[in-house]
């Protein structure tokens, strides 16, 4: 087919920085009652009359809100420009999409680099603990705002997995579809571990200043791109490293016999780590991270996974990635486990990838067609209108 | 027969074995398909029969073709994976042309009545004629349509006679509600699965069992 008489997709959405203050205060899972409480978030597509083809998309800890429309800093696309939009598995021109920059975080949201009303100054460490039942209470009370009783589906990766799983758990009446990829139930003592990593390289910066970094006019970038650069090797395999770099040396034709970045990888985390200080806060990385950690769906329940999801009306979708040693498919396989056991209705898929945690960021068609197919059918079912077939016109 | 062609064009032809499993289901069951395979079935049975279906399949590729079509199955091996199901969980639970091919027979049709409330099992005869004719006069392992695999490559390592499998269904103390003989192609047979002729006739047996 000649290029020019191609259909034309339609263009991605813009960017529209929405953002909503909560009109009462949020009590938090520590007890604690923050207020005010500020979310940044981005919309795409049209809430329909019957409001039912809401997605959320929720995302992973270094993300936020720009799912599908320019970042405002790094000015790159969308991390799932891949997945919505028109025309793609989460089709704007049929879903109405939300995303919001979680609570904690840095794109907007309330977190610790905004100001305390108390202070005048940045939250700084004086922010409270939030969890990831946290963030799901203020993405519920989003909803409320735009008239979403209840959600079409909600996804989203990592720790997008586990927002939708709290929330398929904590608001079944709210979900018609969860699809939680690349996931856990709970943090495993090593995703915890490489978290305290992160932690401690942060704190370890001088420039961290006990977290009043923002007061004093200062950034701990090395601390924090330390932290990436740890964070980046566990979203990785171990054969997409040695694909992408092997040995190769950076620049030069010998070694140079000190440290200076003399292999590609090393040039390359360096500058995976000094990028991320550009775009993330180093409290909110403390914050985030932490809040992952608390993550335990099976402790909450008497330590029994399937209690959490007793009787639930929620059409499930897990999806791993065979080479994710973050989240091991074998995580996924647990929740469709406890799934089973109270006989809830659930799809699960490991998609074959090479390329670690960071899959279900990339270019995988297969694990794209598994969604796709996930979404078409389940809209189908919901009495949402199909995909409109794209074609040239006869 | 391509999955999506039964989820969108309304006239659905399954392949008749298939067919012949559809048509044991009343509308409107919750139904556990073990060994779905892309799904075909399932597909059938949610669209014209309005189940509540599931399916569960060893091969991850059939698995994503499946869920690629909005089926809701699962990656898992049937001896040991319906063990996480709850007791009475479906109404329906259908092995077809699988069970010789478990390592602990016996087993899955204990887990398949425990989950389901009936099981719909079928497999292929050995006590056909020609299965007979074969080892009797061609001293060989038996090559038949029905069991096309050479004796070194094929899955079916517990292979048994439609009276092995009455007899198990007795010593198990299963109730047979209905058993059918069938052809080659899954077409019924004139006679039933429990009547005499079925043993040397019947190429393969489809039976409706159920725990009193």
């Amino acid at each position: 087919m000649a290029p020019d008489i191609a259909p034309q997709p339609a263009p991605a959405p813009a960017a529209q920085d929405l953002k909503l203050t909560l009109q009462s205060p949020l009590v938090l899972q520590s007890g604690v009652t923050l207020s005010p409480v500020t979310l940044a978030y981005q919309t795409y597509g049209t809430l329909n009359a019957a409001r039912s083809n809401c997605v959320l998309i929720c995302h992973a800890l270094t993300m936020d809100q720009y799912v599908a429309s320019q970042h405002p800093i790094t000015g790159k696309p969308g991390w799932w420009g891949d997945l919505v939009g028109p025309g793609k598995a989460i089709d704007t021109e049929r879903f109405f999409v939300v995303c919001a920059n979680v609570l904690g975080g840095c794109m907007g949201s309330t977190g610790p680099k905004e100001i305390s009303p108390a202070t005048g100054k940045p939250w700084g460490l004086q922010f409270p603990v939030i969890t990831i039942r946290d963030m799901v209470q203020a993405q519920a009370k989003l909803l409320d705002y735009l008239g979403v009783d209840k959600l079409f589906c909600v996804t989203g990766g990592s720790m997008g997995a586990m927002q939708v799983l709290e929330w398929a758990t904590r608001y079944p009446e709210r979900v018609f579809t969860a699809v939680p990829i690349a996931g856990s139930y709970r943090h495993s003592a090593q995703n915890i571990a490489f978290h305290e990593v992160g932690r401690q390289a942060i704190m370890a910066d001088p420039d961290w200043s006990h977290g009043n970094y923002l007061a004093e006019n200062k950034i701990p970038k090395r601390g924090l791109a330390v932290a990436r650069m740890a964070a980046h090797i566990t979203y990785l395999s171990e054969t997409a490293l040695h694909q992408k770099f092997g040995r190769r040396l950076q620049d030069r034709e010998t070694l140079t016999y000190g440290f200076d970045a003399d292999f590609q990888v090393e040039s390359y985390l360096r500058h995976q780590g000094y990028t991320f200080v550009d775009r993330f806060d180093a409290n909110s990385y403390l914050y985030i991270t932490r809040a992952m950690d608390y993550f335990d769906l099976a402790q909450e329940n008497d330590g029994i996974l399937s209690n959490a999801f007793k009787g639930t009306p929620v059409r499930y979708c897990l999806i791993s990635f065979s080479s994710d040693w973050l989240f091991p498919t074998e995580e996924s396989r647990a929740i469709v486990r406890a799934l089973n056991a109270v006989a809830a209705n659930v799809s699960f898929v490991e998609v074959k990838s090479d390329k670690g945690h960071d899959a279900f960021l990339l270019d995988e068609p297969e694990f794209h067609q598994t969604l796709q197919g996930f979404i078409d059918g389940s809209a189908e079912i919901c009495g949402l209108p199909p995909r409109q077939v794209r074609g040239p016109k006869s | 027969m391509n999955v999506s062609e039964t989820i969108k064009s309304p006239p659905p032809r399954i392949r008749v074995d298939l067919q012949q499993v559809a048509d044991l289901v009343p509308p409107g069951s919750r139904v556990l398909d073990v060994g779905c395979g892309d799904g075909t079935l399932l597909a059938y049975l949610t669209r014209f029969k309005q189940v509540d279906g599931r399916g569960l399949e060893l091969s991850m590729a059939k698995v994503r073709a499946a869920v690629s079509h909005g089926l809701p199955v699962i990656q898992g091996n049937l001896e040991t994976d319906l063990k996480d199901y709850p007791a009475g969980a479906f109404d329906y639970v259908i092995l077809s042309q699988t069970l010789q091919a478990t390592l602990n027979p016996r087993n899955v049709m204990e887990e398949l009545l425990r989950v389901g409330k009936r099981a719909i099992v079928s497999f292929p005869n050995f006590g056909h004629w020609r299965v007979r004719v074969s080892v009797m006069f061609g001293g060989r392992m038996p090559v038949t349509p029905m069991l096309s695999d050479a004796w070194f490559e094929t899955p079916n390592i517990h292979l048994c006679t439609v009276s092995d499998f009455i007899d198990l269904c007795r010593l198990m103390k299963v109730q047979i509600e209905a058993g059918f003989a069938l052809d080659t192609h899954g077409q019924r047979l004139g006679f039933a699965a429990t009547d005499r002729r079925a043993n040397l006739f019947s190429e393969q047996a489809l039976f409706v069992l159920t725990r009193p």
